[in-house]
């Protein structure tokens, strides 16, 4: 509301308003319910980081269990327990609030020339719900953890482990909550709060991508949390929405889930796909290539996403028709991410590159990006996914496209926000160090994993044919490294958090706003608001000058 | 062949890009021509190589597979391609745009081009609008149009004798075209839609095993025996939660689902025994639920059969339905045939 005049207001009156609030926030003041969107981005990076370590040491004890055929190291229910909130919490935990929460919320009002988000009070509470989430979710192990995978078909999930799993179905529903709030949120203020001098096509990659992924959260968010609900009420007030005794269609969840859950991948790699726009121009020293289709594309993504679900349902109970209309849809989301794919190879043609470790991740994410789009197009053919539909071909793949490219994507935003976000320097060699530790370890993990699913090996299982037993001792291997790649990274992170070298306002001589203000940025983001004179990838305008003028 | 010529507008687009930089005068000693055949031609070479050789898919044991396994190959080929022009493609910008030495500029200020994007927008669809069609064929030469028509012409043969008692949800008349709409999966290829599978057997899905029964003679096994060359429908239906049935070697899988009829019809090309995994999370024992398809020559698939009717104990057969027994009575008899072990049955009373 009156948030949202302020940026206009602030340019034809550059002296803030009495500040509410003091100089500087304390330590406390990043556990209370604090509606700095800076803080509540810390708050989601941090909280989510915890996460990803806590879903992180369930994917190791997973790997361990498989390092054998049979099951000897944890309980079959046990295993389904740590296999279903291992997808949960890297999904609901830690990708999506890391890069829409942390990063959005960081980045959004300080990359447009806002003070704040649109509804700061909102923004809060967003946060706040995914507290009791992530308890709920901890909580549930003590009896005995969700156990019908993340996405907890019935009638699987109505016959398990019903206390876990109404929680399951309690947290996920807070997640989707915080989801919708944070989308209403952006969508506003991006649309309302950029600086008057800022047009759309002026606008940073990384904010339309956010709004492609708001538009999507908002659109496809309500529809899990009314098939969830109705799943609860099949578990613990006797409904029979799901249960085919009493005329229930178990087929109806699955698409009241998956209509969700296939545009969640997109949630998960959107905004990703922004922070590469943001950091290959900086540290190749190039223009983007194809900012207007880099910033349709996502919207393409966004619309094609939406239309695209039934490819995960081609071995249950869908029509032809279906089978074959839905393999047309996944194979054409095929084309705007190719787009953005040949977009950044195209900025780095010709570029500058300063091998920074955000960049090192960038061009990760980039070359497994491109192995993990090439699997999924064949996923997509509904002929070829009735033999490798929900075998371990599909977790090589769906891994390689989100560890390979939302994680490293994650990593590749940390490395190049750090200075901005903690105003201190992370240290390059054991960044360097993290990448290559990561990069093997990703491949040796996940690649393997296609093969064992297309010679028979089934997802979600704790014990398997031993014919198996050499490649999975590979991928248990990989887990290993990629456990151990995470030190580096803490060790830098937390050290350089208070000891590191202090970072200056813009380090990396990047043109986007947010560089603009201090590191870290001051309480309501700048003295006197920033106005745009040069678009946000403007890079090598002064040499091409400089030509011009010898040549003249 | 599709290939060849992407390959080759690929490369010369990218060796011809527009980028006015020093960095690439390297490759200007050779003529971009050459360079650019000469790399459509190495990774034209390869992918094929590589979509042939792969050796990823095990055995081929039914006709279907042969279908599924060409289109996969091509996809094969066309994704190396893909791959090693973008990977390609990314390491020489790694190696050859690297900041240099003591320089500090940045690189040219382009920021697009219109033709290039447009190209790369173009090639993508033109693939993927190509691949659709190949699998749209591939998928009703494996018989994804028409799944369950004949069964249904056949009344009552489809899985109603292991049908979980799960009641139907309208009175379906005993005609042809609203039991049709009711069946999912895999039927007859488009061609022969209306003849009739050789074998008809009923799979029920349960935790943790699966049963087949030929309704005929009401044989009932935890392994499937088929003849060779049979041009064989499951029926498959599910007791408790979802199963699905996958014969990695025959490339086929469908879920069991409870409350709805699904199918696979498939002809088996080579005998032998293979796996028959249960690959839908079904509980603890998930990963346990394997049985095999035995794939017989017709004459030992017969004897198989013969003995298996005389052991029939016909009248308790007859008189009870499988779906009138609990699980433990109905695994009992066949637990240690199917590989089941004890702990597993404990496990399932205990339920």
């Amino acid at each position: 509301m009156t948030q949202a005049e302020i940026p206009t207001q602030a340019v034809v009156v550059p002296a803030t308003p009495p500040p509410h609030h003091p100089e500087k926030w304390k330590w406390y003041d990043y556990f209370t319910f604090n509606i700095d969107h800076k803080v509540i981005g810390i708050q989601y990076l941090v909280t989510s980081f915890i996460f990803y370590l806590v879903g992180g040491l369930m994917a190791m004890a997973m790997r361990l269990e498989l390092a054998t055929p049979a099951s000897d190291f944890l309980s079959p229910d046990l295993y389904n327990a740590f296999l279903t909130n291992h997808g949960t919490i890297m999904i609901f935990l830690w990708i999506v609030p890391a890069s829409i929460g942390g990063f959005g919320n960081f980045l959004v009002p300080l990359m447009i020339g806002a003070r704040d988000m649109a509804f700061p009070k909102l923004n809060a509470l967003a946060f706040w719900v995914t507290v009791p989430a992530g308890m709920l979710i901890v909580g549930s192990f003590f009896f005995g953890g969700a156990q019908a995978g993340w996405t907890s078909y019935p009638p699987l999930s109505v016959v398990t482990a019903n206390t876990a799993q109404s929680m399951w179905i309690l947290a996920i529903v807070l997640a989707g909550t915080s989801s919708i709030l944070g989308s209403l949120n952006f969508i506003v203020t991006i649309w309302k709060m950029r600086v008057p001098s800022m047009a759309w096509d002026q606008m940073p990659l990384f904010c339309w991508a956010m709004m492609a992924t708001s538009i999507l959260a908002l659109v496809s968010t309500p529809v899990l949390a009314a098939g969830l609900t109705l799943l609860l009420f099949d578990i613990n007030f006797g409904t029979s929405f799901f249960n085919p005794a009493n005329g229930g269609d178990v087929v109806m969840y699955q698409h009241l889930f998956w209509f969700y859950s296939h545009p969640a991948v997109y949630l998960m790699i959107l905004p990703i796909f922004g922070i590469m726009s943001e950091v290959i121009p900086v540290h190749a020293r190039k223009p983007i290539f194809g900012y207007k289709a880099i910033a349709y594309s996502s919207l393409t993504i966004c619309l094609v996403g939406l239309f695209v679900w039934v490819h995960h349902m081609f071995t249950s109970g869908t029509p032809p028709w279906m089978r074959i209309f839905f393999t047309i849809s996944t194979l054409i989301v095929a084309v705007p991410t190719g787009v953005k794919i040949f977009s950044w190879v195209a900025t780095m043609w010709g570029g500058k590159i300063r091998y920074t470790s955000a960049m090192l991740f960038a061009v990760g994410l980039l070359a497994m990006f491109v192995f993990g789009g090439l699997s999924g197009v064949t996923l997509g053919t509904a002929a070829f996914d009735l033999h490798v539909h929900d075998t371990y071909y599909v977790v090589g793949h769906f891994h390689y496209v989100l560890f390979g490219g939302s994680v490293f994507g994650l990593y590749a935003g940390l490395y190049h926000w750090y200075p901005k976000i903690t105003g201190r320097m992370l240290n390059e060699s054991l960044g360097k160090a993290h990448f290559i530790l990561t990069f093997i370890g990703t491949n040796l993990t996940f690649l393997p994993m296609h093969q064992l699913g297309l010679q028979g090996m089934p997802r979600r299982v704790a014990m398997y044919d031993p014919q198996f037993q050499t490649l999975n001792q590979l991928c248990t291997f990989g887990s290993i490294v990629l456990g151990l790649s995470l030190l580096p990274f803490l060790a830098n992170a937390i050290w350089s958090w208070s000891q590191g070298p202090k970072a200056e306002d813009n380090p990396w001589n990047a043109k986007t706003f947010e560089w603009t203000t201090a590191s870290p940025p001051i309480i309501e983001n700048w003295e006197v608001l920033p106005v745009l004179t040069e678009g946000p990838y403007a890079y090598g305008e002064e040499s091409a000058e400089e030509t011009e003028a010898v040549n003249t | 062949m599709s290939t060849v010529a992407v390959s080759v507008y690929w490369c010369s687009d990218l060796t011809q890009c527009p980028f006015p930089d020093a960095g690439y005068a390297s490759m200007k000693q050779i003529p971009a021509p050459l360079l650019t055949l000469t790399i459509g031609i190495a990774v034209t070479f390869v992918s094929f190589w590589y979509g042939q050789n792969h050796g990823l898919l095990p055995e081929q044991a039914s006709e279907q597979s042969v279908l599924v396994d060409e289109l996969f190959n091509s996809m094969v080929v066309m994704g190396t391609a893909l791959f090693l022009l973008v990977e390609g493609a990314i390491l020489y910008c790694m190696v050859q745009f690297r900041q240099r030495k003591g320089d500090e500029t940045d690189g040219p200020p382009i920021e697009g081009n219109l033709p290039l994007e447009a190209f790369w927008t173009a090639i993508p669809t033109i693939l993927v609008i190509g691949l659709g069609l190949y699998s749209f064929q591939v998928f009703q030469d494996i018989g994804g149009i028409t799944p369950g028509h004949v069964a249904h012409d056949h009344g009552t043969m489809i899985a109603q004798s292991a049908e979980a008692p799960l009641p139907e949800s309208s009175a379906e008349p005993e005609g042809t075209l609203v039991a049709e709409n009711g069946v999912f999966g895999l039927g007859a290829p488009l061609e022969n839609e209306d003849t009739l599978a050789d074998l008809q057997v009923d799979v029920t899905g349960m935790q943790y095993a699966w049963i087949f029964t030929y309704p005929q003679d009401n044989i009932i096994d935890g392994e499937l025996h088929v003849p060779v060359g049979a041009d064989v429908q499951l029926n498959i239906s599910a007791k408790d939660v979802i199963h699905s049935f996958w014969v990695p070697q025959f490339r086929l899988k469908q879920d069991a689902i409870p409350g709805k009829k699904t199918a696979l019809r498939f002809i088996a090309s080579k005998e032998g025994s293979y796996p028959v995994v249960c690959a839908e999370l079904c509980g603890g024992y998930h990963g346990s639920m394997r049985t095999q398809v035995i794939v017989h020559s017709p004459e030992d698939y017969q004897a198989w059969y013969d003995q298996r009717v005389a052991q029939v104990p016909v009248n308790e057969t007859i008189a009870k339905a499988p779906a009138d027994l609990s699980a433990e009575e109905y695994l009992s008899p066949y637990g240690e045939e199917m590989g089941v072990n004890a702990d597993l049955i404990a496990n399932l009373s205990l339920k």
